[in-house]
């Protein structure tokens, strides 16, 4: 079979430019909401753009909670980007209280206006590499910029699941993370220039090993 | 090291051509909008902006087109602008690639457009652009409807143009900045029609009000000529983020070469 991508399309943002960057990169993706097509892929991303519970509400109503979690179960890379990265925590203060996939434990809470100035945080930072012994980010150099767009980040309950961490204002957060064959960044990778595609590249070359 | 202030190259297009000169002798086609964007990606830009200029809907499709293509090539988030008036026009546009829209008269015409479409599609995506000229006071008066600021000799407010700057609305630029704010906006442009095409510098004072007043990302814009310029507007306008056309376009300072300077003076940035 040909190695193949699964995007998870759950109406939540801009699927089309991640589609692009793995075309850019030669490889075949499909956006599917599909459980067997995700099931059956070399390695799934969990995009996504949006509110926290309306993102969970749409997975619920595709019967795809329980796809991902076998995803994982099975061994398959699994990458999720912005909301996607978190979405994989236990729990999100959005907006209310929603329960998440709980994939890694920790919670996902707002920016503090008053510690970082200003909401959502809008634009280019840097990651600071807390361990290089993982694939992810094998040739991205330490501090390398990326584009971020998001009002909440996430707070992993083990310090081993964090994998970058990244300076807004007074606030510290986790920018890459990761456990077992689950990887997720804050920032977009696609959007954020040749370390962005080397990090697409780098997951395209976990999925084959 | 923290969250840089961005470099943003402004492309004014129609029928997928740049149509402000561009001056890159190294391009096969210099005025070819993706080969133009994907060398800024190259260089440096942190992002793109495309303004159609045509903006007529039954052009709407060639825009879409430079969209698709636009994000086939080029990995950094661009902004497309210029004549859309409704939810549907925006959907095309986001669906078709961009990251972000931007919207202007019809955001003046209609308020309620920035909050459909912000709880549609996320404020992230929703950037107002707003066109303000100053209004030069000499003894202040008593009217809530407009902030006056002092300037170096008396007081003006700014006053927003709509139609591509060729229409007078009445409204306070700021106060339609704190409206558009509440109703969704995740950015706001700003461009100074005082400043606009004259290379002599950008609004500082009016970035600075802005900046200093609204909690969300300024984009300035009008004005800049120099490197020195856009270190300015950073440092005194404390501007999120400064666009520029023609400075980029006809190659008199590379982008490389601006946001050295930009980082020399302190200014953290993208290298």
């Amino acid at each position: 079979m040909v190695f193949n991508i699964a995007i998870i399309d759950y109406e939540m943002g801009n699927l089309k430019s991640i589609h692009k960057c793995l075309k850019h990169l030669n490889v075949t993706s499909s956006v599917t909401s599909d459980p067997k097509a995700i099931l059956n892929a070399d390695g799934v991303i969990l995009p996504g753009v949006g509110a926290f519970g309306d993102a969970m509400r749409h997975l619920d109503e595709k019967d795809l909670i329980s796809v991902i979690h076998q995803v994982v179960n099975n061994g398959t890379p699994l990458f999720g980007i912005c909301l996607g990265l978190q979405l994989l925590f236990t729990s999100s203060s959005e907006m209310g209280a929603f329960a998440g996939l709980n994939l890694i434990e920790g919670e996902v809470v707002l920016f503090d206006i008053e510690k970082v100035g200003k909401v959502p945080h809008i634009g280019w930072n840097s990651v600071k590499i807390q361990n290089y012994n993982q694939f992810i980010i094998q040739g991205i150099p330490d501090n390398s910029y990326f584009y971020f767009v998001h009002s909440y980040y996430s707070l992993p309950e083990n310090e081993e699941n964090i994998l970058g961490l990244t300076k807004y204002g007074n606030v510290n957060f986790c920018s890459i993370t990761s456990k077992d064959n689950i990887f997720a960044t804050q920032f977009h990778p696609e959007k954020s220039s040749k370390h962005g595609i080397k990090i697409y590249q780098n997951f395209i070359d976990f999925c084959k090993k | 090291m923290s969250l840089t202030r961005r470099i943003i190259p402004c492309l004014d297009v129609t029928n997928n051509r740049v149509v402000k000169g561009t001056k890159f002798l190294n391009l096969k086609d210099a005025g070819d909008a993706v080969e133009l964007a994907r060398f800024y990606d190259e260089n440096g830009a942190d992002e793109l902006i495309f303004l159609d200029i045509t903006a007529s809907s039954d052009k709407r499709k060639i825009l879409i087109d430079l969209v698709e293509k636009t994000g086939e090539q080029v990995f950094i988030p661009f902004t497309v602008g210029g004549g859309l008036r409704t939810v549907k026009d925006i959907k095309e546009i986001l669906r078709a690639g961009a990251d972000k829209i931007t919207l202007n008269t019809a955001a003046v015409q209609n308020p309620e457009l920035i909050k459909d479409s912000a709880y549609i599609f996320g404020s992230q995506c929703i950037v107002i652009a707003i066109d303000a000229k100053r209004n030069y006071v000499k003894k202040l008066y008593n009217d809530n409807s407009k902030v006056f600021v002092e300037i170096e000799d008396g007081y003006c407010w700014w006053e927003v143009y709509i139609h591509g700057g060729r229409t007078p609305t009445g409204k306070d630029a700021l106060l339609w900045g704190e409206e558009v704010t509440k109703l969704g906006s995740g950015e706001i442009m700003l461009t100074s029609m005082d400043c606009d095409g004259t290379k002599t510098g950008y609004d500082l004072e009016l970035t600075r009000v802005f900046s200093e007043r609204l909690n969300v990302p300024i984009i300035a814009s009008g004005g800049a000529g120099t490197p020195q310029h856009i270190i300015d507007v950073f440092k005194y306008g404390k501007a999120d983020a400064a666009l520029a056309a023609s400075i980029f376009h006809y190659n008199e300072y590379p982008i490389e070469v601006v946001k050295q300077e930009c980082d020399n003076a302190g200014i953290p940035m993208r290298l």
